[in-house]
């Protein structure tokens, strides 16, 4: 019987994000809510000056850092910043 | 005299950069587009496209029209240019042929570009003007009440057409491709990333380059065909959708209810109007 091959599991490390809402610019279109692919938003319950229901993070830990409320963000009000990046916190 | 210095933009909010706030004219945000639309995604697509290619923000002018779309200009921290009624291509012509190491990139809407500039869009296709047209398509005119268009779909209602359209709409891309473009493309709001490459491909490309972004017009399309708000627009998107490239432009046509093309339908290489004109200068014995 051959020697059986010693397996090597790669590690990776998932990147971690903050997200920023810009709570003023938001016009509640609710389109990072809805596509946020592992559903860490959820539409607030306060309403921002406007009178928008602004996204609010409700799973921190699920963010992977993809990007896509940024990208699908009509208003520029929501964006992702890789941990560690900033010293805003 | 002195040049003056362009006034810094204020930041959105102090110590925490947006990453597309250099390319924006903070000052003048929130913008005007209306909740739900999908204006705004475009040009933030648009942006992150301008952030890939890494172009000095002096070699960058976009000219737009009128129209909804056409309030992009107004929006950008780069020379813009906000032209009369459908023409932004004549203008955007004239610029690229007085200045041929701009990027010239026309940034307007269907209404703007392909009924009263529809002209000027195939004669600078046919030309092979090396520019590229963004149009931001919502199949009506959103900015003056959402009127018929020459996009509108079969059987639509708009202002002008409440028991529903007739005529026959354009097939942008096929109209695009047939006039000579070389490099065209459909894509929706919805995209995220494939928007991206599609519009970093079109910037890039020499010649004559289109992309059509189909976006929701809640306010207007959408509230009179009742298609819901701009999410549902986007909801309708993600299932009738079809991303098939290569496919031939002729199938790409709209229907409401059908499924519909995007991708990419044509990428090939021919001369330039400006290579051209030199060659032929040159020939005939001038300076080029």
């Amino acid at each position: 019987m051959s020697e059986l091959q010693e397996r090597v599991a790669k590690r990776w490390k998932v990147p971690k994000g903050h997200i920023y809402v810009l709570e003023e610019f938001c016009k509640g279109c609710g389109f990072c809510v809805e596509f946020c692919p592992k559903k860490v938003l959820a539409q607030a319950s306060h309403f921002n000056d406007k009178g928008y229901h602004p996204p609010e993070v409700v799973d921190p830990e699920a963010c992977v850092l993809c990007g896509f409320c940024e990208r699908i963000c009509p208003d520029f009000a929501i964006w992702v910043e890789e941990e560690g990046k900033s010293d805003a916190g | 005299m002195p040049v003056r210095a362009a006034r810094a933009a204020p930041e959105f909010v102090p110590r925490v950069r947006h990453p597309l706030e250099r390319w924006l004219r903070t000052d003048r945000l929130p913008h005007i587009w209306c909740s739900g639309c999908g204006l705004g995604t475009a040009l933030s697509a648009f942006l992150y496209a301008l952030d890939e290619l890494g172009w000095d923000p002096d070699t960058v002018a976009v000219v737009s029209g009128i129209g909804c779309a056409g309030r992009v200009a107004g929006y950008l921290r780069l020379d813009t240019y906000h032209t009369t009624h459908g023409r932004a291509i004549p203008f955007a012509t004239g610029l690229k042929l007085a200045k041929p190491d701009l990027h010239v990139i026309v940034f307007s809407g269907d209404g703007d570009l392909f009924a009263i500039g529809g002209n000027h869009f195939i004669h600078a296709a046919r030309r092979n003007m090396d520019i590229a047209v963004i149009c931001v398509n919502n199949f009506n005119y959103g900015m003056t009440g959402g009127q018929l268009g020459p996009t509108t779909p079969v059987g639509a209602r708009t202002t002008t057409s409440p028991f529903g359209n007739f005529e026959h709409p354009f097939n942008l891309v096929h109209l695009a491709a047939s006039a000579g473009a070389t490099y065209v493309a459909r894509c929706t709001t919805l995209d995220g990333r494939r928007l991206q490459k599609a519009l970093v491909e079109a910037l890039s490309h020499k010649g004559f380059t289109f992309v059509e972004i189909l976006a929701p017009c809640p306010t207007n399309y959408g509230r009179r065909n009742r298609l819901g708000e701009g999410l549902d627009e986007l909801r309708y998107y993600r299932e009738h959708m079809v991303i098939k490239h290569g496919a031939d432009p002729k199938e790409a046509d709209i229907a409401p209810g059908k499924p519909f093309l995007v991708g990419k339908f044509v990428d090939i290489q021919k001369p330039t109007y400006l290579e051209l004109y030199q060659a032929k200068a040159r020939e005939i014995g001038g300076e080029g």
